[in-house]
């Protein structure tokens, strides 16, 4: 991944969606671990879900906080600055990707580390940020198994929550044999591949790094605004050991991770653990307010970073994207995700929601990897049952759909599907054009010779690649019912 | 109550027995049904590729189409939840999936149909999460005599068809049928049925090219046979 | 380095661009959040849920009367073969009269090599959750900075049953924001490798939980 410096959301040079799917698809592994944990994780978050009966409001009060934190997002990140300060940490803004590489890379230098422990952050991810230290010479270190693994593998992450997820057990033992002891302390050489076995290795290799570590970078479920207090949900303890051991703390967090008060975890810890891991309550939450004399860090950084992020709030049917809290869940559900998995979106959100979020950090219209990723989906809606925050994503798609549409509407030479879908507008604009055009479908049907519809040429392929098409019926229903003089 | 049909554009064309199907049903039940000559199609095939523009231009000649019926039925959950959800008319409210029609509006679930066949049936995507109509269907289908009603596993898994995606990602909406298809294979159903045409075309399509011997049948047609 | 005043005028003039469809007198308070999500799901006794839900996350739970607490500890701490004990302060001393173990004290500060190097830690805990079999740690008397729960190996954590309350809601009502808060929910664990959970990964890895019932 070295060569990709520069990382801002997609992953540079990735193909449009359906050229990466045409790869993944045929990885017959990758499909069966997909299939496999999808459909675990699946039947366990409904079952999670299944036991609050209040499932349904919770959603709507964790939509509705969201939907109040950004209409009035500036005065929030005020008073968060404010309530951190007040605590003893140092609140810092970054506009974009460079100036939050640098706002931490110097915060790094000025504690003379040249390397860092990480917990598991999107936001970190986002911008690229292990790539632009190690160009200044900090080695970061991913603590969480999935990134862990990942990192070993000098591959790219699959999912919000499990990045390793199109990775099986024997491969990850595998990488482990391999990779862990050029970074320091080896696997032993008996590891099984029995899951236990193999999150005892990381155990192993991480204990020491993270007990000499001198900073710490995290990303932040959530920073409270009322109180200043920031909290991190995890599972393994990787996360505690970062916000608890280092002796300086730096935090990334979006600017829409901020709630207006500490009582709105009522509602997030409740939804969050069910929807992500599908359990009541994940193991480790973190919460922490600027710094505390004698315990954890002596310096905490807070960084907010945009990075696009206003850009989305300023486009009113897109803001509510902004609400996500990822959880993961709209990618276990997602049938397109199942089968394609996370790495052919091309970028760090992968999924239905990265299918939103990415076109919409990066810009619509920018480039034709991004503009592919509204249209990767059915529209099922899988996704938006799913979603704890209740983003209407097929909504999203449909309408990022539109202004990709919209952006190429000056084309010089406008795309077959325009012209296709310029002239059935035209058709339905009258019943009588209509009706002629169903008597020619009927006849030229005919004329071709498709009856049994097998293989047809032309964009037709796509649909006849393993499918009959229909023949046009010799008789409209509107023909027929006009003659049978109803 | 007068009751207007909206065959939609692709059963008009391609599936005009199942607009013939929904008509026996309706009539054998005692309601008169019209078909106002003025519909064309609802636009979302243009809505949910991203020519709202396009679409947003059918909405007003839709509406003087149907305006005045007491009840719109439509043989397809994803027209109707189109029309209800993203039409801002006074018509709108109007329009009801089949089922829905037959279970919430008429009340009835057993309408006398006759279908001595193993049967499976896949919950369309947007009849099930768009318009929330439940076990409607199935309710119609159990009262069915002579039908052989078997469950099909992992129903509620999207076919892959989604309009225009299954040629923008031809092959991932492939995949997702090779899977439905497997499921339905597992039935040892006979008849594959659904509320939609257009979900139907695409695994109907798919079955037929594997000679698997399944047959696809709108859910009114099962219900339109009798003795 | 200090924060830099530019950065933040221009986020802050960027997010005001883009909320220009906000009318300037709505505030905050007028979007309507309707709360009416329940304040517990839970309808029996919650400490018995708590033991359940506890045990769920295959964490071992036992009960133990007030006067039979010292005893209790040493019991565990014996099979478990914890013959190095890190003690926070504040925890109280009767309680660790059966104990034959060396003890560690955390005044002054343990290191984190000495934390590792330790077979185990008991603690108090401020709260417990019954639905959803949490332990909520706040750094309070007996409790220890947040260190002392994380790096060895063992956690044996004593909760008083008055201190189980039955939700989440009411949980978090009761915290004190400035305290450096831990919610602990079984031993670590991960669902990284094929999205199936295992126990065990870098916070202690065993849990025992005793559950005070006050006499």
């Amino acid at each position: 991944m070295r060569d990709e410096a520069g990382v801002n959301v997609v992953w540079l040079g990735s193909p449009t969606f359906p050229e990466a799917a045409h790869t993944a698809l045929r990885d017959g592994q990758l499909r069966r671990n997909l299939k496999h944990a999808t459909t675990t994780i699946r039947d366990k978050r409904l079952r999670a879900v299944a036991e609050l009966d209040d499932w349904e409001t919770l959603r709507l009060a964790g939509s509705q906080i969201k939907d109040r934190v950004m209409r009035h997002l500036d005065e929030y990140l005020l008073r968060l600055e404010a309530s951190v300060t007040a605590a003893g940490g140092t609140v810092h803004w970054a506009r974009d990707a460079e100036d939050a590489k640098r706002i931490v890379t110097e915060l790094v230098r000025a504690k003379g580390a040249d390397e860092v422990v990480k917990v598991k952050s999107m936001a970190t991810q986002e911008i690229g940020l292990n790539e632009g230290l190690d160009d200044e010479g900090i080695t970061a270190t991913e603590t969480d198994l999935a990134e862990l693994i990942v990192q070993l593998a000098d591959d790219r992450p699959s999912h919000i929550l499990v990045p390793a997820i199109h990775r099986n057990r024997t491969e990850i033992r595998d990488i482990f044999l391999r990779e862990m002891g050029k970074h320091g302390v080896p696997a032993p050489d008996d590891l099984t591949d029995e899951p236990r076995v193999l999150a005892e290795a990381a155990r192993l290799h991480l204990r020491e790094k993270f007990l000499r570590a001198k900073v710490a970078i995290s990303g932040a479920n959530f920073a409270c605004a009322d109180t200043g207090t920031v909290g991190v949900v995890e599972s393994e303890g990787n996360g505690r050991m970062c916000v608890t051991l280092p002796e300086t703390l730096i935090t990334l967090m979006g600017i829409e991770k901020v709630l207006p008060s500490f009582a709105d975890l009522e509602v997030f810890l409740q939804l969050l653990p069910r929807s992500s891991t599908a359990e009541r309550m994940n193991p480790y939450t973190s919460l922490w307010t600027g710094v505390t004399p004698g315990d954890g860090p002596r310096e905490f950084h807070l960084i907010l970073l945009d990075n696009g992020r206003t850009a989305t709030l300023a486009d009113r049917q897109g803001r509510s994207a902004l609400h996500c809290i990822r959880c993961s869940a709209c990618l276990n559900v997602c049938p397109v995700y199942e089968r394609t998995g996370g790495r052919s979106y091309g970028s760090v959100y992968p999924g239905p929601i990265g299918a939103v979020l990415t076109p919409q950090l990066v810009g619509v219209g920018t480039s034709k990897h991004a503009d592919s990723l509204p249209f990767a989906s059915t529209l099922c809606g899988a996704c938006y049952d799913a979603c704890p925050v209740r983003i209407d994503i097929p909504e999203m798609l449909v309408h990022l759909r539109t202004k990709v549409v919209d952006a190429h509407r000056g084309d010089r030479v406008p795309k077959p599907e325009a012209v296709a879908m310029k002239a059935t507008k035209l058709v339905f604009a009258s019943p009588r054009r209509l009706a002629l055009a169903e008597r020619l479908a009927a006849v030229g049907g005919r004329v071709a010779g498709i009856r049994g519809g097998r293989w047809l040429p032309g964009p037709a392929r796509k649909w006849t690649a393993a499918r009959d098409v229909p023949v046009p019926a010799r008789e409209s229903f509107r023909a027929w019912w006009r003659k049978a003089g109803r | 109550m007068r009751v207007a049909l909206f065959i939609t554009c692709y059963n008009d064309a391609l599936f005009p027995d199942t607009g013939k199907a929904v008509t026996a049903v309706l009539e054998r039940l005692g309601h008169s049904v019209e078909f106002p000559q003025q519909q064309t199609c609802c636009g979302q095939m243009h809505y949910n590729t991203g020519y709202r523009r396009e679409a947003e231009s059918l909405v007003g000649a839709f509406n003087d189409a149907f305006r005045g019926y007491d009840a719109v039925v439509t043989p397809s959950g994803s027209c109707a939840g189109h029309v209800r959800h993203h039409h801002a008319t006074e018509t709108a409210p109007n329009f009801y999936e089949f089922s829905e029609f037959l279970v919430d509006v008429l009340g009835v679930t057993d309408v006398g149909a006759y279908y001595p066949h193993r049967v499976t049936y896949h919950p369309t995507c947007h009849s099930l999460r768009m318009l929330r109509v439940g076990d409607k269907p199935l309710r119609l289908l159990r009262a069915v005599a002579g039908i052989d009603l078997v469950e099909l596993p992992e129903a509620e898994s999207c076919c892959g068809f989604g309009g225009t995606f299954a040629m923008k990602n031809s092959e991932t909406s492939i995949a997702m049928l090779r899977d439905k298809m497997g499921n339905v294979g597992k039935t040892g159903a006979d008849t594959l049925c659904a509320s939609d045409n257009s979900c139907l075309m695409h695994i109907g399509g798919g079955l037929s090219r594997i000679t698997s011997g399944v047959r696809t049948l709108h859910l009114a047609e099962i219900l339109a046979a009798t003795r | 380095m200090e924060p830099v005043a530019e950065y933040k005028a221009e986020v802050l003039a960027r997010i005001r661009a883009a909320l220009r469809d906000v009318p300037d007198e709505e505030r905050p308070e007028d979007v309507a959040v309707t709360r009416e999500y329940v304040d517990s799901h839970v309808t029996g006794d919650v400490v018995d849920l708590f033991v359940e839900r506890v045990e769920d996350y295959r964490a071992t739970v036992t009960r133990v009367a007030q006067a039979d607490v010292p005893a209790e500890i040493a019991r565990i701490l014996s099979a478990r073969g914890v013959e190095n004990l890190v003690v926070p302060p504040g925890f109280p001393e009767e309680w660790l009269k059966a104990y034959q173990g060396l003890r560690l004290s955390d005044e002054p500060p343990l290191t984190a090599a000495e934390l590792d190097d330790s077979d185990g830690v008991i603690t108090l805990a401020a709260r417990g959750i019954a639905l959803t079999g949490t332990i909520v740690l706040d750094a309070g008397p007996g409790q220890g900075r947040r260190a002392l729960s994380l790096v060895p190996d063992l956690h044996l954590c004593l909760v008083r049953a008055s201190q189980v309350v039955a939700d989440v809601p009411i949980a978090i009502r009761a915290l004190d924001p400035t305290r450096p808060t831990t919610l602990i929910s079984g031993p670590s664990a991960t669902s990284d490798i094929e999205l199936d959970r295992v126990e065990g990964v870098h916070g202690p890895r065993t849990l025992d939980v005793l559950v005070v019932v006050d006499s």
